[in-house]
């Protein structure tokens, strides 16, 4: 709920229902057969499936070949600089309750120069959906270590192998505050779209974590996931809540520790939701010291308001 | 009968002295006198010497003068450490309690006055270090015959609704300070005369609300902040005031972060501000860079204080003019402008406001630490004709939408907005061409790079040539800016009375200048540029350096320092003196 209200035009033109074709810009310069196309064809499947209007789509990004994201779809957008396409989404999301905000980005963009933002952004709970498409690898500056490369992972910055201790996605963002927390295969496309259209209706900060493939720095690298591929992809059975005699063994997606414990599994992990509960948002917050101070100024005008405070410095 | 008083309070930082000085400064403000303070805080957070400087006077302030003609000291250190301030001839009235000063020095009045013990007596034990302050304010209103009624006023309105035993101490301190029985010093002292009342009501503030006052004048009801001295006091009452306008003031886990979240905003349709002290600033330049780029308006507040790195965190300093205009990477013309006084911190962030819409430009406003914590009174804003009320404009764009046409002004389309064409816009830091898709085509990186340089050429044709302060001719020009406005003005009045030929003009803006300079510098024979910051390998100080380029006139030479305090004239005039003699 939002107290603050964003005036719309009056417009008599019937909302066009959005295909494909509506939703595509500039065809993407990605790599042939990168993983990030997929990420691409879900996100429209699921914008389509519900039914956002044009204009209300905004998707927001840093730097790096998954952050070219916005140029491929035909909507609102901004290509803005490395690492801090959230907090530049904050200003989106508290003031715009009218749109629909989705940041897209790469592993080095959210977890290593963009990792403060994240953790506030999360504890804050801004209301907006962030796809990280995590590829373990730089890919836009050709094969640098990323925070999330494994051990062993030889880069030009690491020929002999990485050694440093991985971010453990999952962990970080459950405990980070996050309210919504997924992780998804950029191979399996429904249920990535699932994972989408869940996070996107989810109130407060979703954020989905999609193993998105570089075919070219850093091929096979989610072939474990992958059944096609000879992997496995298994899934998080989560708890219906519905006393059937196995429900008792189900995730509780509202047990932090639980989630916590979840993502300590060993390569490859499980897949679907870890985390999910619902937290006063920072937009709830901020629409309602607003309210607080306009139920104080009455129907003063801002020239009242601001007349008021200069009469106190007489 | 004098002019005008210059009054030194000296003690620690917890002794209330502030107090005192906001209470003069507001009071001389309501009575139509002038009134400029000046004031010292530690940058540790408790104790600590601290003054308070109170120059009130019936025609124009415009520094917080030289010299003390009264000198007000809590303590030894107090007393040691100021009493080198206080003119021939002035008065220095002490706690006899702390302090014991060499009275045989004659060219003082000594004046002593229990001020601990008399402050007990008069509220009670508990009040030993508190009160002292309003037991000093009393003296101050019987020595220099202040408008009492008026001053219990302004108390009871800076006391009152809070615990009920907190203003009833004030007063009892108060009126036993202006009960005090002070002997003849009443007579050698001031009366000050009369200011001709003006008719218009005056207020008294500081800086740094001036300049969040004029935010909001200007339409700004957005923002986002990180705090740090001396920028913090924008962004703490932004916070508080914004939500009454619907808007809001987010703090940000840093300034990489403020000024995106202030990005977003801008982006949103709301023209938002951001601001810092100078380390914020460098903090701040990558995505500034991207908002020239992207062509989205935003206002950007740098309260400079000494520098570089953690420096001087509560002294003034003018040394990040350079940084202001060109740091950051690649070409990225923006707009600079600096307040002269308080009362103009309140309009340039208006006009700082009214220049980010028309050219959807970033624009730094350069105040500083002088500036953002002294207070003076002006007379109070038309807000009638000021005020700018915000409108987000979302209506369908046309198709032959176009946001950066290499002719004409950025048009942009926020987010919400319905594209008639079908076709979305995506604002990017790449370069683009003229409907913002990436492009890397030599051609266009000209063309566009001139199209964002070209804007601020534009708003270089509207600015006014500043006005001549003084002999419209003559032997020397003095160029100010920013906080040394006052110290300067009075620096010309004070030679002028000597029969020298000179003038002042003042630069409020910066990045573009205005246009006209040069032929006001025909008109002396000596240029002498006024700053406070370092005269660098080359011998100029950046403004020096800035006019130098830009007129290849040997004639303008810099008169620098560093010291992190304000300006005397005495010092502007030893500057000057110490290329040509105008003090024999
Ligand atoms: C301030 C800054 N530092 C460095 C870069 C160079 N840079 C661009 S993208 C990138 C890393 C991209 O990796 P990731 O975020 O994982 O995205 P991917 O390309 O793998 O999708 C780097 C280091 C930059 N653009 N800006
Ligand atoms: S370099 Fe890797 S991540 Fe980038 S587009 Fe190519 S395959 Fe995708
Ligand atoms: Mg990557």
């Amino acid at each position: 709920m939002s107290t603050i209200t964003i005036k719309r035009p009056e417009t008599s033109e019937p909302v066009a229902k959005l295909d494909k074709k509506a939703l595509s810009a500039d065809h993407p310069t990605w790599c042939p057969g990168c993983g990030d196309f997929a990420v691409l064809a879900s996100f429209f499947k699921v914008v389509q499936n519900l039914g956002i209007p044009h204009e209300q789509i905004c998707t927001i990004a840093g730097i790096g070949c998954s952050s070219r994201f916005p140029y491929f779809v035909n909507g609102h957008g901004v290509h803005y600089i490395h690492g801090r396409a959230i907090p530049l989404a904050t200003g989106v999301s508290l003031s715009r309750p009218d749109l629909n905000i989705f940041v897209f980005g790469g592993d080095g963009d959210g977890f290593s120069i963009g990792g403060n933002h994240l953790e506030h952004a999360a504890r804050k709970n801004l209301n907006l959906t962030y796809v990280i498409m995590d590829n373990f690898v730089y890919g836009l500056t050709k094969k640098q270590t990323s925070p999330t490369s494994p051990v062993g992972f030889k880069s030009k910055t690491d020929p002999w192998g990485a050694q440093d201790e991985p971010v453990n996605p999952m962990r970080k963002l459950v405990a980070s505050g996050a309210t919504f927390v997924a992780r998804t295969h950029a191979a399996q496309i429904n249920h990535m779209s699932e994972m989408f259209e869940r996070a996107i209706k989810h109130p407060g900060f979703s954020v989905v974590e999609v193993l998105s493939e570089c075919v070219v720095f850093f091929k096979g690298s989610f072939d474990a996931a992958n059944p096609r591929k000879g992997g496995e992809f298994p899934l998080i059975p989560e708890k219906q809540w519905d006393e059937s005699p196995d429900d008792w063994k189900a995730h509780d997606t509202t047990d932090l520790s639980k989630a916590i414990k979840l993502a300590e599994d060993p390569w490859p992990g499980k897949f679907g939701v870890f985390y999910e509960v619902e937290r006063t948002t920072k937009n709830d917050n901020e629409h309602a010291l607003i309210a607080d101070a306009q139920a104080k100024v009455g129907n003063a005008s801002s020239q009242e308001i601001l007349a008021k405070r200069f009469a106190r410095m007489r | 009968m004098v002019d005008d008083a210059v009054i030194r309070i000296a003690g620690n930082s917890q002794d209330g002295i502030q107090t005192i000085g906001g209470l003069l400064a507001r009071l001389a403000g309501r009575t139509d006198q002038d009134v400029i303070t000046y004031m010292t805080i530690p940058s540790t957070i408790s104790g600590g010497p601290s003054i308070f400087q109170v120059r009130i006077g019936s025609g124009e302030i415009l520094s917080p003068g030289d010299q003390a003609d009264f000198l007000v000291a809590f303590y030894e250190h107090s007393f040691k450490s100021h009493i080198g301030f206080l003119r021939e001839g002035g008065i220095c009235l002490y706690d006899s309690d702390e302090v014991t000063p060499d009275t045989s020095d004659k060219r003082f009045t000594f004046v002593p006055v229990p001020l601990t013990s008399a402050t007990v007596e008069a509220v009670g034990g508990t009040a030993k270090d508190r009160g002292k302050n309003m037991f000093a304010l009393g003296l101050l209103c019987s020595v220099f015959d202040l408008d009492r009624p008026r001053l219990v006023e302004i108390i009871s309105r800076q006391f009152g609704g809070k615990d009920e035993s907190i203003l009833r101490n004030a007063l009892l301190a108060f009126d036993a300070g202006y009960a005090y029985p002070l002997g003849d010093i009443l007579d050698l002292a001031f009366q000050l005369k009369p200011a001709v009342a003006s008719g218009k009501n005056r207020v008294a503030t500081d800086g740094n609300t001036a300049m969040a006052l004029g935010l909001i004048a200007g339409g700004v009801r957005h923002g986002a902040g990180y705090p740090i001295t001396p920028w913090s006091p924008i962004m703490e009452q932004l916070r508080v005031e914004l939500p009454q306008y619907g808007g809001m003031f987010i703090q940000a886990e840093d300034e990489l972060a403020a000024i995106s979240i202030a990005l977003g905003f801008s982006y949103s349709g709301h023209l938002a501000i951001t601001g810092s002290a100078g380390p914020g600033l460098s903090l701040k330049m990558e995505a500034l860079s991207w908002a020239t780029m992207a062509e989205i308006p935003l206002i950007v507040i740098n309260v400079q204080r000494g520098g570089p790195s953690t420096g001087l965190p509560t002294s003034v300093e003018q040394s990040d003019l350079m940084q202001a205009i060109y740091g950051s990477h690649g070409d990225c013309p923006r707009v600079v402008l600096a307040p002269k006084d308080v009362e103009d911190c309140f309009y340039i962030a208006i006009e700082a406001a009214r220049i980010a819409r028309k050219y959807s430009v970033p624009v730094i406003i350069l105040s500083d630490q002088a500036l953002s914590s002294r207070i003076e009174a002006f007379t109070e804003p038309d807000l009638a004709k000021v005020m700018v009320d915000p409108v987000l404009d979302l209506s369908p764009a046309p198709e032959d939408y176009k946001p950066y046409p290499l002719t004409g002004e950025t048009r942009h389309a926020p987010p919400g907005t319905r594209m008639s064409g079908g076709s979305y816009p995506v604002v990017t830091g790449l370069e683009h061409d003229e409907m913002g898709h990436p492009t890397s085509n030599p051609d266009l990186h000209m063309k566009m790079t001139a199209r964002r340089r070209n804007k601020l050429r534009r708003l270089e044709a509207e600015l006014p040539t500043p006005e001549i302060y003084g002999d419209a001719q003559g032997e020397i020009l003095l160029v100010g800016w920013g906080s040394t406005y006052g110290p300067i003005r009075e620096a010309v009045s004070q030679l002028r009375e000597k029969g020298l030929k000179l003038a002042a003009i003042h630069l409020r803006h910066l990045h573009p200048m205005a246009p006209g300079l040069e032929k006001v510098f025909d008109r002396y024979d000596h240029i002498f540029v006024i700053e406070m910051n370092d005269e660098g390998v080359y011998g100029q100080g950046q403004l020096a350096t800035l006019l130098r380029s830009r007129f290849c006139n040997p004639k303008i030479r810099s008169i620098c320092k560093t010291d992190g305090l304000t300006f005397k004239i005495r010092e502007i005039i030893s500057g000057i003196d110490d290329f040509i003699a105008v003090t024999a």
